[in-house]
C-alpha cells in the first residue's frame, strides 16, 4: 500500500513547525501505524533526511507512550485503540493522512510528533496516590471490596496516561484523565482516607497546568484507547463538591492531622 | 502552568512546590467549581422556565385567566421581586462563569488542528456559547417587549397582558423572533440539562450519551410549550 502523509515537523519546542508532505510506499495491511512511520523513517534515512520523531515503547497498547492525531482523530479513526495497535488495513490504499501531535498549551511540542506530557505527572504527584506503608501483601480478604466497586475501579485503572483525551477535547481538558485517576483510587477502600484531599489537589493542579474545562462533548470518551467513561468526570465533580462542602463546615482548614505526605 | 521559555531552561519535572499545593487546595474558582456554579444557576433558570411556561399556557384559557395571573403577581411584590433578584443573580453568575471558562478554553489550545474529526460532540454541545448568547439577547428583547413595554409592536397596556401577547404575536417578525429563540432554548436545555446533572455529580452512569430522558423531556416540553403560543396566535387559533 502507498500513502500520502501530511506530517507536522518541528525541530524543537521554540521553533515554528510546519506540515511536510511525504509519500511512503511498501506498506502492508498488517503493519501497525507506527510500523508505517518506521518504514517512512527508513525511506527518509536512506535519502539522508532527518527521521520523524514520535514516541513509542511497548507497542502493545499498554504503556501510553504513543499517540498522534490521524485525520483529526486521536489514535486514529477506529476508537478504543492506540496508534501502536492500529493497523494499516483500516486505511485505504493511496489515502492522504494528516498526522499531527497532540495540541494543548499544557502539552508543548518537543519535536515533530512528540509532546511533553509531564503535566500529567505533576497532576499525579499532587494527589494521585495512596500514602500508606504497604509492607507485605495483606491477606486477600482483609479488605472487602464490593464487586461493582472493584470492576469500576479496574475500568478506571486501565488509563495509560496517553493524553488522547486532552488531544480530542475541543477545550483541551484533562477531565477524563483526572476522572480516571480519582475513580481508580476513590472507589477502593484503600483510597478513602485521602479521597477528599485528592480530589481538591488534583483538580487544582489540573487547572494550574492550563487545561481547559469539561463541556461534556464526550470526545474524550470516544477517543480513549481504554474507553474510560465520562461518568468518571461526574464522579470528580461529586468528590470535589463534597470535599469543598466538608472543608467549608470545618471553620479552619485542618491540614495537620491528616497524614498525607507533602512532596 | 509553564511557558515554553521555562521549558527550554529545563525546570524540574517532578512535584510542584508544597506551598503552591496548599494554596490551590483552598481555591474555589476551579474549572470544576465554575461548572458546578453554571449547573446550579442553569437549573434555577430552567426551573423558572418551567414555571414561566405553566403560567404562559393560561393564554389558552382566555384573557381573564392570564390577566388575573399577572394581576396576582403584581399584588405580591415581595414574591415578584425576590424571584426577579434570584433570576438576575443566576443569570449574571451563569454568564460570568461561561465567560471565564470560555477564556480558559481559548488559552488551552493555542495551536489549532489542521483537521478535526468529531465523533461525539453534538450540534447542541458545540453551540452552547452561541445559543447562550442568543438567549441573552432574547431575554433583553423579551423584557423590553412584554415586561417594560418599551418595544411596542402593538400599543402596550400594562393591565392587559393577554392583548400585549396576542397583539404582539400577530406581528410577523415578533412571532418569528420568538419561534427562533425557542429553538435556542430547546438546544441549550437539551445539552444543558444533561450536562448539569453531570457537572453536579448527581447523574446516573450513562453508557450512551444521547440516551438522556430527563434532558429530552425538558427540552421538548419547553420548546414545544413555548413555541405553541406564537404559533397558535399566528395560525389564528388564539385571538
Ligand atoms: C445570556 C444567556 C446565556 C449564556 C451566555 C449561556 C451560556 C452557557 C454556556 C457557554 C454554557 C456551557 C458552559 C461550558 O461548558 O463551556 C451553558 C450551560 C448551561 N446553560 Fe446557559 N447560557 C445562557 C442562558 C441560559 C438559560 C436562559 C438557561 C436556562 C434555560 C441556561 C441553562 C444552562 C444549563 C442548565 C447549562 C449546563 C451547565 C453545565 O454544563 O453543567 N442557560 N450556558
Ligand atoms: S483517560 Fe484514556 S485517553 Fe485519557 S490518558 Fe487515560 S487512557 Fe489516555
Ligand atoms: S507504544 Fe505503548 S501504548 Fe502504544
Amino acid at each position: 500500500m502507498n500513502f500520502v502523509l501530511q506530517l507536522w515537523r518541528q525541530k524543537n519546542p521554540r521553533a515554528e513547525g510546519a506540515f511536510s508532505r511525504y509519500e511512503v510506499g511498501g506498506i502492508t495491511p498488517d503493519m501497525s501505524f507506527l510500523e508505517m512511520l518506521d518504514t517512512l523513517n527508513e525511506q527518509l534515512a536512506s535519502k539522508g533526511e532527518a527521521p520523524v520523531a514520535f514516541e513509542s515503547d511497548c507497542r502493545e497498547g499498554i504503556c501510553g507512550s504513543c499517540g498522534v492525531m490521524i485525520n483529526g482523530a486521536a489514535h486514529g479513526p477506529i476508537g478504543g485503540t492506540t496508534v501502536c495497535q492500529l493497523y494499516m488495513r483500516h486505511f485505504s490504499d493511496g489515502e492522504e493522512l494528516v498526522i499531527e501531535p497532540w495540541r494543548a498549551r499544557a502539552f508543548p511540542v518537543l519535536r515533530d510528533l512528540i509532546v511533553d506530557r509531564s503535566a500529567f505527572d505533576r497532576i499525579i504527584s499532587a494527589g494521585g496516590f495512596i500514602s500508606v506503608p504497604t509492607g507485605a501483601a495483606p491477606e486477600a480478604s482483609s479488605a472487602l471490596v464490593p464487586k461493582q466497586g472493584a470492576d469500576a475501579a479496574m475500568d478506571s485503572a486501565a488509563c495509560i496516561g496517553c493524553g488522547a483525551c486532552v488531544a480530542a477535547c475541543p477545550n483541551a481538558s484533562a477531565a477524563l484523565f483526572v476522572g480516571a485517576k480519582l475513580s481508580h483510587l476513590g472507589l477502593l477502600p484503600q483510597g478513602q482516607p485521602e479521597r477528599a484531599r485528592r480530589a481538591l489537589a488534583m483538580v487544582a493542579r489540573m487547572d494550574d497546568e492550563g487545561f481547559g474545562n469539561c463541556s461534556w462533548h464526550g470526545e474524550c470518551q470516544a477517543a480513549c484507547p481504554k474507553s474510560i467513561s465520562i461518568d468518571t468526570i461526574a464522579r470528580t465533580s461529586r468528590d470535589w463538591s463534597r470535599a469543598k462542602l466538608a472543608a467549608g463546615r470545618r471553620s479552619t482548614p485542618d491540614r495537620t492531622n491528616d497524614s498525607v505526605s507533602e512532596p | 502552568m509553564r511557558t515554553l521559555d521555562e521549558l527550554a531552561e529545563g525546570p524540574p519535572h517532578d512535584a510542584a512546590p508544597a506551598a503552591d499545593a496548599s494554596v490551590s487546595q483552598r481555591r474555589w474558582r476551579t474549572t470544576v467549581g465554575l461548572k458546578v456554579l453554571m449547573a446550579v444557576t442553569g437549573v434555577v433558570l430552567v426551573t423558572f422556565l418551567v414555571l414561566h411556561l405553566l403560567g404562559n399556557l393560561l393564554v389558552y384559557q382566555g384573557p381573564t385567566a392570564l390577566n388575573s395571573y399577572s394581576a396576582f403577581l403584581v399584588r405580591e411584590p415581595l414574591l415578584l421581586w425576590v424571584a426577579r433578584a434570584v433570576l438576575l443573580l443566576s443569570a449574571v453568575l451563569h454568564v460570568g462563569a461561561a465567560v471565564l471558562l470560555w477564556a480558559r478554553d481559548r488559552r488551552a489550545r493555542p495551536v489549532r488542528y489542521r483537521r478535526v474529526a468529531r465523533r461525539s460532540a453534538t450540534v447542541a454541545s458545540r453551540t452552547m456559547r452561541l445559543t447562550g448568547l442568543g438567549l441573552g439577547g432574547f431575554i433583553v428583547f423579551h423584557i423590553l417587549h412584554l415586561t417594560a413595554g418599551i418595544i411596542e409592536p402593538v400599543p402596550f397596556n400594562e393591565h392587559d397582558v393577554y392583548r400585549n401577547v396576542v397583539g404582539g404575536f400577530s406581528v410577523g417578525w415578533v412571532a418569528a423572533a420568538y419561534l427562533g429563540a425557542m429553538g435556542l432554548v430547546g438546544l441549550h436545555v437539551w445539552h444543558g440539562a444533561w450536562a448539569s446533572l453531570r457537572s453536579l455529580g448527581v447523574s446516573r452512569p450513562s453508557p450512551q450519551p444521547k440516551h438522556r430522558p430527563v434532558a429530552w423531556l425538558l427540552a421538548l416540553l419547553l420548546w414545544g410549550g413555548f413555541t405553541s403560543i406564537p404559533l397558535a396566535v399566528w395560525l389564528g387559533w388564539v385571538r
